[in-house]
């Protein structure tokens, strides 16, 4: 797997909700893409018809915050954005962009600086953002042990996974 | 050293003398709920990695409340998708039309969680349960497919801000109006990843109904989870509900806390919080002559029989402003027929606001009552998110009953005394 992505910036301010990201309007299906085609509209127009798969959204603090919907990390992963790099995340989405796979990190000096239209390259395994358009190199936070662990398993339902087989093939 | 309460629940759900902030566990569950929009994702990650049954049938709670009555096919058919799964699941606790409600009116009415509970829901308004002097916290969609196959779930230990609320309140000033305030005071993330505790005097004053709108709101700053240590008005609320045994839990004096707050009541006026983050709040009076195009009493938020008699006492005998479209939406069925053994639907009818069946509907911009561009809506609900209520040109203020409804009669922002005098 790829952990080293290279994409266009697109920045936004701080505290992003999720009703932003992706409009209750919308919650009538949940279907990557269909929720993709609107990913962000409330926010930007425009960010459908410019983002590029690969691109990267960079925002200021609080990112996601308000409600617990998974759809909004699946728009944005839907509509191929491949990392969410934040000074913070709202915790509900922290906790769901790990569960379905959409790379996030905690970066408060590279978000704050980054500008929409740099390029920026991510290095997951390093926990690196380097920005190519300003020539500097950032370094992230890293996830905690115990989070490291979900994300190595491939996701918190391929732990349960796990957890369903020994059960069926253990002693009862 | 001492413990908080959250680190006590916590300690006991994961079978250990004690926890720390800061450390990750596996935390046995009591409950697991999720709604109309959340489960269906659930369900799907549940039966994709091959889990067959529910970890307990009692404690999966599932609650179509969002969109119901279905607003269009789409809705329905997500609906079907959670009743179909409940079925064949066996659960006890699906609630569907005509039995339904508000999943966090219900759950506490029904007596499904106790004090000293585990829970965690698809909606990041579980949070509300802590004022029963519980742990409850929102998850997303695959949180809570892990949580119906294995009855756990993983959790880092929350740091706890304790707020003092001491004093007394004056006139129409509400656990709404505390929690606008404190979301004024710390922003939207200020209690980001954190417990947020109540306490003091103010808070033991408080009615169980005021305390569930405090907790409900601890999501929107940034809260994990809000909680009231259980004390005689929780007893009182649960008994005749709850069937299981309550662990009447309480912090340590010497607990520690990242941050105590202390606050006055009595310097907190009725709040309204201006567009488009709930922590724009400011007192109600700075936002006189605003015109209003809706007011919406009702949510997750304020949709308790208390809340519909406060809104009641300011609107009985007028009329609603003939620009206000003014709509009530009782929080569940319980609250409805309470509402209306007390003559509350009758004045709510005379005043000509239109009383809805029990639905999220328009708190998130669901249906009835979404607004148009350039419209403006007064609620009780809980954000006022860009968009939040409908159109991305119009606008939500966060109130309290009492500000609502006075609001609805004045057609501008207003406080009751205005309209009572």
């Amino acid at each position: 797997m790829n952990m080293v992505f290279e994409g266009t910036a697109f920045k936004f301010g701080r505290d992003v909700d999720t009703d932003v990201i992706i409009p209750a309007r919308y919650l009538n299906t949940t279907d990557p893409q269909e929720l993709a085609a609107h990913v962000m509209e409330d926010i930007d127009r425009e960010f459908v018809n410019q983002v590029k798969a690969g691109d990267i959204i960079v925002a200021e603090d609080n990112f996601g915050c308000g409600s617990s919907r998974e759809q909004a990390p699946l728009a944005i992963k839907g509509a191929g954005v491949a990392c969410v790099v934040a000074v913070s995340f709202a915790r509900i989405f922290y906790r769901n962009a790990i569960n379905i796979g959409l790379p996030i990190l905690v970066c408060p000096e590279a978000a704050r600086a980054a500008r929409s239209g740099d390029l920026l390259r991510v290095d997951l395994d390093k926990g690196e953002v380097t920005n190519l358009t300003k020539q500097k190199v950032y370094q992230a936070d890293r996830f905690p042990d115990f989070m490291q662990e979900i994300v190595a398993a491939g996701g918190l339902m391929q732990q349960v996974r796990h957890k369903i087989s020994d059960r069926k093939s253990g002693p009862s | 050293m001492g413990m908080t309460i959250t680190e006590k629940i916590l300690a006991r759900a994961c079978g250990r003398e004690a926890v720390q902030a800061g450390e990750f566990i596996n935390a046995r569950l009591d409950l697991a709920l999720a709604n109309d929009i959340t489960a269906p994702l659930a369900i799907k990650e549940f039966e994709a990695a091959g889990a067959e049954k529910v970890w307990d049938p009692e404690r999966v709670v599932l609650v179509c409340d969002h969109f119901v009555p279905n607003k269009d096919i789409k809705s329905a058919e997500q609906a079907k998708f959670v009743r179909d799964f409940a079925r064949r699941q066996g659960l006890s606790n699906f609630y569907d039309v005509g039995r339904m409600g508000i999943e966090h009116v219900i759950l506490p009415e029904k007596g499904l969680v106790v004090p000293g509970d585990v829970v965690i829901g698809a909606d990041s308004h579980t949070c509300t349960y802590g004022a029963l002097g519980a742990f409850a916290t929102g998850v997303g969609s695959t949180d809570l497919a892990a949580g119906m196959a294995t009855g756990e779930v993983w959790l880092r230990v929350p740091e706890t801000i304790r707020f003092n609320l001491e004093g007394t309140p004056g006139k129409y000033v509400t656990g709404k109006d505390y929690i606008l305030y404190i979301i004024g005071l710390i922003g939207v993330d200020g209690a980001l990843y954190s417990a947020m505790e109540f306490a003091g005097g103010a808070m033991r004053a408080l009615s169980m109904d005021g305390r569930f709108t405090m907790c409900n709101m601890a999501i929107e700053a940034g809260g994990k989870s809000g909680i009231v240590e259980p004390d005689e008005v929780t007893a009182q609320y649960c008994r005749g509900r709850v069937r299981r045994e309550p662990a009447m839990l309480a912090s340590d004096a010497d607990a520690v806390y990242a941050q105590v707050i202390d606050i006055d009541v009595a310097g907190i006026q009725p709040q309204v919080a201006r567009p488009h983050l709930p922590s724009n709040a400011v007192a109600a009076s700075e936002l006189a002559g605003l015109k209003i195009d809706q007011v919406v009493i009702g949510s997750c938020t304020n949709g308790r029989i208390e809340d519909l008699r406060m809104a009641a006492a300011v609107m009985k005998g007028r009329k609603v402003n003939p620009d206000v479209r003014t709509i009530v939406i009782p929080g569940s069925q319980e609250v409805y027929q309470q509402a209306m053994h007390e003559g509350l639907i009758d004045i709510f009818i005379d005043a000509e606001a239109a009383v809805s069946t029990p639905t999220c509907g328009p708190c998130l911009g669901g249906h009835m009552g979404i607004l148009a561009a350039g419209e403006r809506a007064v609620s009780t609900t809980n954000r006022n998110f860009v968009g939040r209520m409908g159109h991305v040109d119009s606008e939500v203020y966060l109130a309290g009953p009492y500000v609502a409804a006075a609001t609805a009669i004045a057609g501008t922002v207003a406080v009751p005394g205005e309209v009572l005098s």
